[in-house]
């Protein structure tokens, strides 16, 4: 019961989210705000966690096929491939769920204890549609472009700690970089990223708009915001790649 | 005019405002004092809409609020101002972009237009050349100021005030209660007024209502609470030791 009514009120809160803007240029400011808030400032640890993970991809690649047999240049096909299937689109949005999900939650549920919610439905603002609504736009914008950089660091990640390492050669990881590359993988990345992007910025949003109480309610909100969100991004993962790719 | 009729909200089993019937004057400062837990926020807020409540009715003028649907309701709340407990200013906007913001969203005032009017709203407060700061950065009473200043940015027809002077030293108190009472007279007017300060009721009080477990339990005037012989009211007023002499002293 609990579940049907969260998702009923959820459902509910999205559809006052996405009624008509009462005035455009006041919600595309925020927006842009927001562009700021949840994606340019996502852009340096997306970077460096990607750098990381490309790299350890492709040292674990190396070290599992330890094999004559094994041309090198699949090292390259794995890395590439793992990064643009999976990590990118869906290790990144778990990370985003932690980053960008705790701080929509804890801001709008802050606005709602110190009755800054209250205040715009005073004033005859559809609160939910001003504060929401330019957050999962946002995001929704700049999540595959987060998504394009993250594939982008990834595979040169592995390419410097490969090469550096020594378990591949700049030609045999390029070879293998560009051996039988299927540019729809790209494609579906993004689409993962725009529907988690969307799951991220309207969990988190749900949980801090209907917190009731005072600080230790919002950080609560906030820690359900991720662990709901992640748990919904898993699922739609899985939903996702057998719509998509199979 | 705000007309409430009969109305009842409860919170699970628990009734916490029972069959209220007020009217609210234009151009007064009407008063609802009470203890703590009363029910007086529970009123202010069902009155706004914030709350639904269970049983009854609100009419502001002629309008009756609570037939109104949500898109419905949002036009009437254009004409309320409201000062919140806290001042709930916008954290991330400085004082100018707060009293600016009512004028943004439902204006199509020019930029220069918009700065004069929120020039004139702080000059109405005494915070001139405050524009810049933010709210972390403001203190109690100038948070209520701007508080004031956007709830008025708007010219309502209708201002509410929860709890204005909560938080704040007696001399910031009187400064806010009179400017509640000059802009009520200046700009005609209906202020509904949260409180326990019993100086607040003195000094604007043009008319009060006690609530008490949720019902309404005296209305009058400031002239008349002092030789009231309502138990419950006079309770209330005269809680403390010193109040208590003072009463006697006015009773002789």
């Amino acid at each position: 019961m609990g579940i049907l009514y969260h998702m009923g009120r959820y459902f509910i809160l999205m559809n006052k989210v996405f009624s008509k803007p009462q005035r455009h240029k006041m919600y595309y400011k925020q927006a842009l705000r927001e562009l700021e808030n949840l994606g340019i400032n996502s852009i340096g640890i997306v970077a460096i966690i990607s750098l990381f993970m490309g790299a350890v991809i492709t040292i674990q690649t190396a070290y599992n096929t330890e094999n004559p047999l094994i041309p090198a240049y699949l090292i390259g096909v794995a890395a590439r491939d793992s990064i643009l299937l999976e990590f990118s689109s869906t290790m990144v949005a778990l990370i985003l769920a932690g980053k960008v999900g705790s701080s929509i939650s804890s801001e709008i549920g802050m606005m709602r204890v110190t009755e800054q919610i209250d205040a715009l439905e005073i004033m005859g603002v559809n609160s939910a549609g001003y504060l929401i609504l330019p957050k999962i736009l946002s995001a929704m914008i700049f999540n595959p472009l987060l998504t394009l950089i993250s594939m982008m660091v990834g595979i040169s990640g592995g390419w410097m700690v490969g090469v550096f390492t020594g378990v591949i050669t700049t030609e045999q990881y390029l070879l293998g970089i560009r051996y039988g590359f299927i540019p729809y993988y790209i494609t579906y990345g993004i689409i993962k990223a725009v529907v988690f992007a969307f799951i991220i910025t309207s969990i988190a949003a749900y949980n801090g708009y209907y917190v009731e109480g005072g600080a230790i309610e919002v950080g609560k909100s906030s820690t359900r915001a991720v662990v709901y969100s992640s748990i919904v991004i898993l699922f739609f993962n899985l939903i996702l790649t057998q719509m998509l790719l199979s | 005019m705000i007309e409430l009729k009969n109305i009842s909200k409860s919170f699970g089993d628990k009734l916490v405002l029972n069959d209220i019937s007020i009217v609210f004057e234009r151009g007064k400062t009407n008063l609802i004092i009470g203890e703590s837990g009363s029910g007086k926020t529970v009123l202010l807020k069902s009155v706004v809409g914030l709350f639904q409540i269970d049983k009854g009715d609100i009419i502001y003028g002629d309008v009756l609020f609570t037939k109104l649907n949500t898109i419905e309701k949002r036009e009437i709340r254009k004409e309320i101002g409201m000062l919140f407990q806290g001042g709930a200013l916008f954290d991330s906007a400085n004082v100018e972009e707060n009293v600016m913001f009512p004028l943004s969203m439902f204006t199509e005032l020019t930029f220069e237009e918009k700065r004069d009017r929120v020039n004139f709203c702080l000059q109405r407060v005494n915070l001139e050349n405050a524009n810049t700061l933010f709210p972390s950065e403001l203190s109690g009473g100038m948070k209520k100021r701007v508080a004031i200043a956007r709830a008025i940015a708007l010219n309502p027809k209708y201002l509410f005030c929860d709890e204005p002077n909560s938080g704040l030293d007696p001399k910031t108190s009187i400064v806010i209660d009179n400017l509640i009472k000059e802009i009520t007279e200046e700009f005609d007017i209906t202020t509904l007024v949260n409180t326990h300060d019993m100086n607040s009721v003195m000094e604007i009080g043009d008319k009060v209502i006690f609530i008490h477990n949720g019902t309404k339990a005296w209305e009058g005037t400031k002239d008349d609470i002092l030789l009231t012989n309502h138990d419950d009211l006079n309770d209330f007023i005269f809680a403390s030791p010193m109040s208590q002499r003072l009463r006697k002293l006015l009773r002789n």
